[in-house]
Formats: C-alpha cells, structure tokens, sequence
C-alpha cells in the first residue's frame, strides 16, 4: 500500500466554486466518507457535507466520487483511487447548497408529482388486505421497494440533466411498485402522472440508474414496466376510467 | 470560479450507455439516409435502361464507402433495437450486456461480409 | 392533472406503441434485406439483375411495401424524439418529422411500384 499521501480534490462553493486540494494520509480500509471526515476535522472546519449512518443504510452521504455517484461511506479508496488522487464532489442535477450538501427538494417533490405515495380505502375497522406474496405483482412491487430515496440513480441520469422536469428513476420506480400494489385507489391519476415527457416516455434505457443503484435496484426495469402499463391504458383503456 | 460539475465522460462510461449513443446516432444517419436511398430505387420507374444510368453514380469510391457505412450502421441498429424490445417486452434479465457484446461482434461480421462480397 | 398533460401522455403513449410495434416489423424486414443485399451484391450489382430478381414478383413488392410503411411510422417518431430533445426551445421537431415521413411514404411507394413494374415512365 502507497505511504504517499491522497491528493483530494474537493469542491468548495456553491453553483459556482472550485476544486481544492487537501493532502490527506493513506490508511488501509479508509472510505472515502473517512476521507471527507478527516479533511473536515482535521484541515479545513468550514467544510460542509452530509451524513448520518456512515455503515450504508441511509444513502446520506452519497456524493459524486471521480466523476461517478456513489455513497461514501461504502467506497473504499483503494478501489477507486486514480494514482494518488480522488475528486469528490456534491451530487449531480441538484441544486448544491455548499460544498458537497445538495438541496434534494426537488428530488422528493418529483416522488410526489409521480403519485409516489400510497392511499388505500381501508380503515383499521375491516380486516387486513390479504396480499399473496408470491403473486405476480408482489413479486414485482418487492423488486423495487427497497429504495431509500438517496438520489444516486437521480444524479446519475443523463436525461435529468437535459430535461429539469423529467420525474426520474426514483420517482418512477416509486411510481411502479405503487401501481403493482393492488390496495392503492389512485392509479389513475398515477398513470397520467408518469404519461409523456415529464414521465417514462423520457427514459432512453441509457441503464445509468440500474448501474449506479446501491442496492441494486432496476429501474430501467420498472421504467420498461411502466410504458407498457400505460401503452396499455392508452390504447385499450384503463380498467379505473379513460386515461 | 467555474460553475458546478456536470456529468461527464466518466458518468456515462459503461457498456448501456455506449450502446444507447450507438443506436441514437446509426438511428439518425438512417434516418438521414433513407429519402436518398429511395429516390435512387424509384429511378427504376425510367426502366432499366435508366435506372442502371443512375446505378452507375454509385460507382464512384465515396459512395461505395457509403453504402458500406450504411450496412454497418443498419446491423447496429437493428441489434440495439432488438436489445430495446427484449429489455421492454420481454422478460427482465438485466440490461442485456451480453446482448450488446454479440451486437457489436454482428456488425463487425457484417462490415466484413459487405466487403468480401462486393466487388 | 390537468386535461392538457392528460392528452399529451395518451399522445406519447400511443407514439411509443407504434414504435415499438413497427420496430417489430422492421426487426423481421430488416434482417431479410440485409440477407438479400449480401447475396445480391455478390460479382457486382446491375440494374438488369436487380429488376431482374423484382420484376413482376408480387411477393417482392409486398414485402418492400409493408417496409417502407413500418418505415414511415418508425423513423420520424424517432426523428421528432431527437430533435425535440436536442432543440427543446425550438419548435421543428414536428415539422421536420412529417417531412420525413412523407419522403418516406411518397419516395418509398413509388420505389416498390418501379421495381415492381421495371419503369412506367
């Protein structure tokens, strides 16, 4: 292992700044988030970033590491080190409130615009919905539930760059394990929400969300379901009213 | 000062977005290309005499090039294009990137067929 | 949501399905033509040998016709995806594309009937 100390770049500012670089020393097993942590606490105070967990369940702390999103605090050095230099940055496609703290609003509102939430017609008084877990659209709805909203496959995506309205692979996986759940009562305006260029007609299958995804959740996949979902609604009529 | 990062080369350098770009492009030049190649079909409408006047354009080096060009790019995409209808219709196995191994290898074979069979 | 964001996504919904559904058929098309092409250029390609092969065949003229009409459904969709998104402030995208598909329509057409009939000119 290298005695030679990390040169980190890291980007300092807002929409508008620059890379810094700090010296940092090699230790073995070190993350990246170790990495942040130590030019905060020991070089440079003012340095503002996010995390919470550091063991990778919260997604807190996911910033763009070489060019690439990720979550620190479960990116060895070793792994990724070009030579002896790392450039971290804040997340792509959000506003960056400083330093490596994005502004993740529009991240959540989008979850909202997609009818990423779920409402059901039952009240504590009835008895419980029986949902057989092995069924098709369990099966379905449970590939992509595991989502803990930390952005990396919204920062990762090409056509969120290019269309700041386009809802994202997040919203629209949401979106897609909801209109799998067979209580929901709003899959209508679910499916006019994800319709057309806001929605998953946008999607190109570039794969960079299923790529990035830290816990391997497919959302090029459940994109794919949701067009031919509303494909279907479109042409043969949805089974809830007119489209 | 500069303004914030952007995604760049080193975001979209994996094999499903190479092959997304392959097909947007091969998709466009056909596009592009497709009027062409029908006007010089319909030149058949003047007979043969005619039409082999308008076939003998073709003889010059640039449009060989072409119509080899053009070869490539309808074996890519129609390779991707597969790729897209399996990811979207079929069952879901991943983005396919065995798929897009075997398409790039399809229009190797092709570009290489193209050129042992014309003269 | 509001009737006209309604419309559009039934819109783009349907556009998506016609393209699928013609890349389907062009799948089949295209792959028999790249075969054609590979036997037919084979020693050179002349105009004899092509009206030759086409002339008077109906099965040739159909399957070229049902070509061109998968074309014409599936190549400006895509051309009107692309310049919409690269353009986005501009509005020929949807000019540009029904350009497009009426070559397509029009040029196409009278392709297949000239090689069908070998010239009526």
């Amino acid at each position: 292992m290298s005695k030679v100390d990390l040169k980190v770049k890291v980007w300092r500012g807002a929409q508008e700044g620059e890379f810094i670089e700090y010296l940092v020393p090699r230790n073995p097993h070190q993350t990246v988030l170790d990495v942040v942590t130590y030019i905060q606490r020991k070089l440079d105070p003012t340095l503002s970033y996010r995390f919470a967990c550091r063991v990778g369940m919260c997604g807190s702390c996911a910033m763009t590491v070489n060019g690439v999103a990720r979550w620190t605090c479960r990116t060895h050095v070793s792994k990724i080190v070009k030579g002896d230099s790392l450039e971290i940055a804040p997340l792509n496609n959000l506003p960056v409130i400083k330093d490596l703290a994005t502004d993740m609003r529009e991240f959540f509102n989008k979850w909202k615009g997609a009818v990423g939430f779920f409402k059901g017609s039952q009240t504590r008084h009835e008895d419980f919905a029986k949902i057989e877990p092995s069924s098709k659209e369990r099966q379905l709805a449970n590939a992509g539930i595991e989502c803990i909203g930390c952005g990396v496959c919204y920062a990762s995506c090409e056509v969120v760059e290019s269309r700041p309205n386009y809802l994202g692979p997040a919203a629209l996986n949401r979106a897609w394990t909801l209109s799998n759940d067979v209580r929901d009562i709003q899959q209508l305006e679910r499916q006019r929400a994800i319709a057309g260029d806001a929605g998953c007609h946008a999607c190109h299958t570039q794969g960079s969300c299923t790529e990035r995804c830290p816990k391997g959740i497919e959302p090029t996949a459940s994109i794919a379901g949701l067009k031919k979902l509303v494909a279907r609604s479109a042409v043969r009529g949805a089974k809830w009213g007119k489209l | 000062m500069r303004p914030k990062p952007k995604l760049d080369c080193r975001a979209k350098s994996h094999l499903s977005y190479f092959a997304y770009v392959c097909h947007r492009f091969s998709g466009l030049l056909l596009a592009c290309f497709l009027p062409l190649h029908f006007l010089m079909l319909s030149q058949s409408l003047r007979g043969a005499s005619g039409f082999e006047r308008s076939l003998q354009l073709t003889d010059f080096w640039v449009f060989k090039f072409g119509e080899w060009a053009l070869v490539i790019l309808l074996a890519i995409h129609l390779s991707g294009g597969v790729r897209i209808l399996i990811i979207e219709f079929g069952a879901w196995r991943g983005l396919r990137k065995g798929w897009i191994e075997i398409s790039i290898l399809f229009s190797i074979v092709c570009g290489l067929l193209f050129l042992y069979l014309a003269n | 949501m509001s009737k006209e964001m309604c419309f559009e996504g039934v819109l783009q919904a349907k556009l998506w399905y016609a393209q699928r559904i013609s890349a389907m058929i062009l799948g089949i098309c295209v792959s028999i033509h790249l075969a054609i092409i590979f036997y037919a250029i084979r020693g050179g390609l002349t105009a004899q040998e092509i009206l030759g092969r086409t002339q008077g065949n109906l099965l040739f003229a159909l399957f070229y016709e049902i070509f061109v009409l998968a074309c014409f459904v599936h190549a400006p969709i895509g051309m009107a995806n692309i310049l919409q998104e690269t353009f986005p402030k501009l509005s020929f995208a949807k000019p540009i594309s029904w350009v497009l598909a009426l070559l397509i329509l029009l040029l196409g057409s009278s392709a297949v009937i000239g090689i069908y009939s070998g010239g009526i000119l």
